[in-house]
């Protein structure tokens, strides 16, 4: 209970304090009375009264300190103490908030990311008990739903298994079709998740009753919210997909976005219903359509029991099916990030990223180690004084602790914030806009807990570093004037740890601002690059004409009447089809054989083919350059010849040139012989960085596909031609969702690496350059204010500016240069692996490495600036006068 | 052993006056302490304040404000029962420290 009311009386010690005061006055009077009657007069018998007392004041504290044993109310004092030394000096104050903000809220960052995708990849209730199930011999969680029934039905380890799959379908609502991203669920999932509705119900498996029995919509919380607007009167509405009609069931909690991380669906439907949205027949056995099976263990069900349970079930069904079901087996995978398939990666990004994270605290520690070194150096007299005057060692170093606590947490603070400003923008950001691909990693409790933790023990690091110095202090010594010499081996350069600590920041420094420029050069080099398809001028409209009902032999003329009617449009040059576009989202491949091989089997393949189904103005529209041949034209129909333009590379692969490649045949897989009428140029279709790859065109007529882009090509800005192709399409049907962007926009996911790896590296860059100042800083700051008296001296007897600046600032400058070079040499070396992920990367070139002395000299003037002015300003008459 | 120092019998000089006196102020304690010992004992006011304040949060003593005759307002401190149980420890407790020290002297 004593804490307690010491504590209260912490808060009420002016209460006490008065008591105390009030108690010694009444004692010095009514001595004062005595000694009146004793035969004094007043003024003296008052003086002898407080005479005798000694320091009412003195009195007082020592009545009072009887009380704070806890010492509560001395850390108040401290902190008001190093509050006001702080604010005295705010250069100071503000480079070690903003170091260790940026450190911590680095932390916090990787953290948070860490903690919302490995530690928390999904929001549903007892996702410890989760699995999905993995086929070991495909390394995917893929099934055909005919075996998800089996296994549905005959597994004794799972309380509820579940399964689903992913497809886009068109929404109409009434008003503007578009697109939406559903999961096709099992009637039992929203059961097996054990989740409840937001709003009215889910679906269930008494709901199912054969194929499309089912139209019933359940949306997701984010879906509702964006797009009915918080409308709670939409259950029951019926709204149209893929033109078919379905019901709004409910609404699922606000934390729920699907069973797997960063891919958020728009809604959930019932899978019984997927002959209205694939071609692909459900009840297939072999056609392995679903996406994942997934449910929870039964308690007391180990996984392993789970696994040996499920591959006795698929030897049973590779007995019965052996055509459909080679190689069942399995074992059982988290579901939130697909296996091992996405999470070991991640880890060991994460991991790597923590690391360096990790590394940029315990330098910024360091650093700031080293400026509070120079500070007690700074204030090396005034400790002296307290010293002397009978300060304990242990309270002026609870002084500094409390200094350095102050500034860790106001750094934690600062760092935090930007933090979670930061995450919350990342969690909003949409990395592919075609894409529902999100990161939920808004920081929760655990995050604001690993920040303060960071933020103390950072503190108690570089708040360490001094001690040794205040230990060391000799009050005499000090106050008597002598400085200490400063020591220095054979080579006129005693390398510290400190100093090696602060090169390897330095050239760290240096390695990353080489990156930088070097990813920022190359990014800027490949949008100029022949991709072999033009980017300016060009418009991607995606239309998916099944969303709008269209099936087998009525796509081609809805197609071909598309194509007219967008041509149509003023400011439009060419319109041409695909179903995928290079650098789009997918690239479809399929193996080509010899025409001259008889056994199609995969091995004797001459190779694997990227393969792209295009209309006739496709070529120009798209800008791809036609070497020799020709194009498709619109008789090049389903009953004649099977024709195919080639690339370059396919030509020299398949046929060895390009003049055999011409009017040569070769074989598709299911035995259809192709004749090569054209030859095209080679173009980028995967990556930016790939190596040529052979590609084939084949015309959409005969080869149908109903999704597909339309590649409008325009005389002038084509972002002005958007709503007029999106409304001349809808004359043509209403209800056909219609998804428009620039070829620009649509190389977003293509860029997506290479922006990122040089946002990270620009990122990583300012804080190394943020560490490197604050080290240099730190340095330059401790050697000008130890050598004090020797740059007096100097001035006293006529040394030059130069002269002074080479004596006060030379090492910390000459560090700098060693780092400098080390990390521009390092830098160069690093940029050949950079070239793999932005293209064209490379540091040799003349901006890249004066970008680099440039950058490093400047942090260095910036670093050195106060320290020089404070050396050039030294005034060596008052400081010999102060010896 | 029980506590000997000064402040052992500082302590038990206050709860002894205490103890006969019902209810004294600060000065009065020193006057007291002063007299009974026949000049022999003088408390230094540095020492008794912090004394006083330790006691009275060891609950050892109460305390009051009133006037004195003079009508001036002091600080009356009062012996309470575990102040009482406190002064008869002291008391043993400083009797075994003088037998002690006597021993010791006669021996030598």
């Amino acid at each position: 209970m004593t804490i307690f009311r010491r504590i209260a009386n912490l808060f009420s010690r002016s209460r006490v304090d008065r008591e105390i005061e009030a108690e010694i006055q009444s004692h010095i009077e009514l001595r004062t009375e005595d000694n009146v009657t004793a035969g004094m007069s007043p003024a003296e018998a008052r003086r002898e009264a407080l005479l005798r007392f000694g320091s009412p004041t003195a009195m007082r504290e020592r009545t009072a300190s009887v009380d704070v044993a806890l010492n509560l109310e001395g850390i108040w004092s401290d902190l008001l103490y190093a509050a006001r030394q702080l604010r005295r000096s705010p250069g100071f104050t503000i480079t070690a908030v903003l170091t260790l903000a940026l450190a911590i809220g680095a932390n916090a960052v990787v953290f948070s990311i860490m903690n919302a995708f490995l530690l928390r990849p999904l929001n549903v209730p007892h996702a410890e008990s989760l699995y999905g199930i993995w086929r070991t011999s495909t390394n995917d969680m893929a099934q055909s739903y005919p075996d998800y029934l089996d296994f549905r039905d005959r597994n004794r380890s799972f309380e509820s298994l579940a399964a689903y799959s992913v497809t886009a379908a068109g929404l109409d609502t009434g008003q503007e079709p578009s697109r939406v991203w559903i999961e096709e669920a099992s009637g039992n999932y929203f059961d097996a998740l054990e989740l409840q509705p937001y709003l009215g119900r889910m679906f269930h498996s008494a709901d199912e009753h054969g194929a499309d029995s089912a139209p019933f919509i359940v949306l997701t919380y984010a879906y509702w919210h964006s797009h009915f607007q918080d409308d709670r009167g939409v259950i029951g509405r019926v709204v149209r997909l893929n033109s078919h009609p379905f019901t709004i069931l409910g609404v699922a909690q606000p934390g729920f976005a699907g069973t797997i991380a960063f891919f958020h669906p728009d809604l959930f439907i019932p899978i019984v219903n997927h002959p209205m949205f694939g071609y692909d027949d459900l009840y297939a056995r072999g056609d392995r359509s679903i996406f994942m099976t997934l449910g929870h263990l039964k308690p007391g069900v180990t996984p392993a029991q789970a696994a040996a349970d499920l591959n006795s079930i698929g030897a049973y069904l590779e007995t019965t099916y052996p055509k459909d079901d080679p190689g069942m087996k399995f074992v059982l995978a988290r579901p939130g990030l697909y296996g091992d398939y996405v999470s070991r990666p991640l880890w060991a990004f994460m991991s790597g990223l923590m690391l360096l994270s990790g590394l940029i605290l315990l330098a910024a520690c360091a650093n700031l180690g080293g400026l509070f070194a120079a500070r007690a150096a700074d204030r090396a007299r005034e400790v002296a004084l307290r010293l002397a005057l009978g300060s304990s060692r242990k309270r002026i170093l609870r002084g500094l602790f409390t200094e350095a606590f102050l500034l860790s947490l106001l750094g934690g603070t600062v760092g935090l914030a930007g933090s979670v400003a930061l995450l919350h923008g990342l969690s909003a950001w949409q990395p592919v806009a075609r894409w529902p691909v999100q990161m939920s990693v808004n920081p929760d409790v655990n995050v604001y807990l690993v920040a303060l933790l960071l933020a103390l023990v950072s503190g108690a690091l570089f708040g360490v570093v001094p001690v040794a110095q205040v230990l060391r202090t000799n009050p005499y010594e000090v106050v008597k004037g002598s400085t200490a010499v400063a020591k220095r081996g054979r080579f006129g350069l005693r390398l510290t740890v400190r100093d090696v600590l602060l090169v390897v920041q330095i050239a760290l420094c240096a390695v990353l601002v080489t990156s930088s420029i070097v990813a920022v050069r190359g990014l800027g080099h490949s949008l100029h690059n022949n991709f072999g398809f033009a980017v300016q001028n060009t418009l991607l409209a995606e239309a998916d004409v099944a969303m709008a009902g269209y099936r087998g032999d009525k796509v081609p003329p809805l197609q071909k009447r598309m194509i007219e009617t967008v041509k149509a449009i003023p400011g439009v040059e060419s319109v041409g089809l695909a179903d995928q576009v290079p650098l789009g989202d997918a690239q479809p491949d399929s193996p080509v054989f010899h025409d001259n091989t008889a056994d199609l089997k995969p091995s004797s393949a001459a190779g694997d083919v990227l393969m792209f189904k295009v209309s006739p103005e496709y070529f120009h529209a798209a800008g791809t350059a036609l070497l020799s041949g020709r194009v498709f034209t619109w008789q090049d129909e389903k009953d004649k010849v099977l024709v195919a333009v080639v690339n370059r590379e396919f030509s020299h692969r398949i046929f060895g040139s390009e003049s055999a490649a011409m009017g040569g045949y070769f074989k598709m897989p299911d035995g259809k012989r192709i004749q090569v009428v054209g030859i095209a140029e080679d173009g980028k279709y995967g990556s930016l960085t790939e190596d040529p790859k052979p590609a084939m065109f084949l015309p959409i007529l005969q080869w149908p596909s109903a999704p597909a882009y339309l590649v409008v090509r325009s005389s002038s800005d084509p972002v002005l031609l958007g709503s007029a192709i999106r409304s001349r399409l809808h004359e043509l049907d209403a209800g056909l969702p219609i998804y428009i962007q620039t070829r620009f926009q649509s190389l977003d996911s293509t860029l997506l690496g290479p922006r990122m790896a040089t946002l990270a590296l620009g990122v990583l860059g300012v804080i190394g350059a943020m560490l490197s100042i604050t080290g240099i800083f730190g340095m330059a700051a401790y050697s000008v204010s130890k050598r004090l008296r020797e740059l007096g001296i100097r001035i006293a007897l006529g040394a030059k500016r130069t002269e002074l600046l080479q004596a006060a600032l030379g090492r910390a400058l000459k560090l700098l240069a060693i780092g400098s070079i080390g990390g521009l040499v390092l830098g160069v070396l690093a940029s050949r692996v950079l070239a793999s992920i932005v293209s064209q990367a490379s540091a040799r070139d003349p901006l890249v490495l004066s970008g680099v002395i440039l950058v490093m000299a400047s942090l260095g003037l910036v670093a050195t600036w106060i320290p020089a002015q404070r050396a050039l300003a030294v005034d060596p008459v008052r400081l010999l006068r102060e010896e | 052993m029980a506590r000997n120092d000064f402040q052992g019998s500082l302590d038990l000089l206050v709860l002894k006056t205490l103890a006969q006196r019902s209810s004294l102020h600060g000065y009065g304690i020193s006057l007291h302490i002063q007299r009974a010992s026949e000049d022999l004992l003088r408390v230094e006011e540095g020492s008794l304040y912090p004394a006083l304040h330790r006691m009275e949060l060891s609950k050892w003593i109460s305390s009051e404000w009133a006037l004195t005759e003079t009508n001036r307002k002091a600080k009356y401190y009062k012996l309470t029962a575990v102040g009482r149980k406190q002064l008869h420890e002291a008391e043993e407790s400083f009797d075994q420290l003088v037998r002690g020290v006597h021993a010791m002297l006669r021996y030598a």
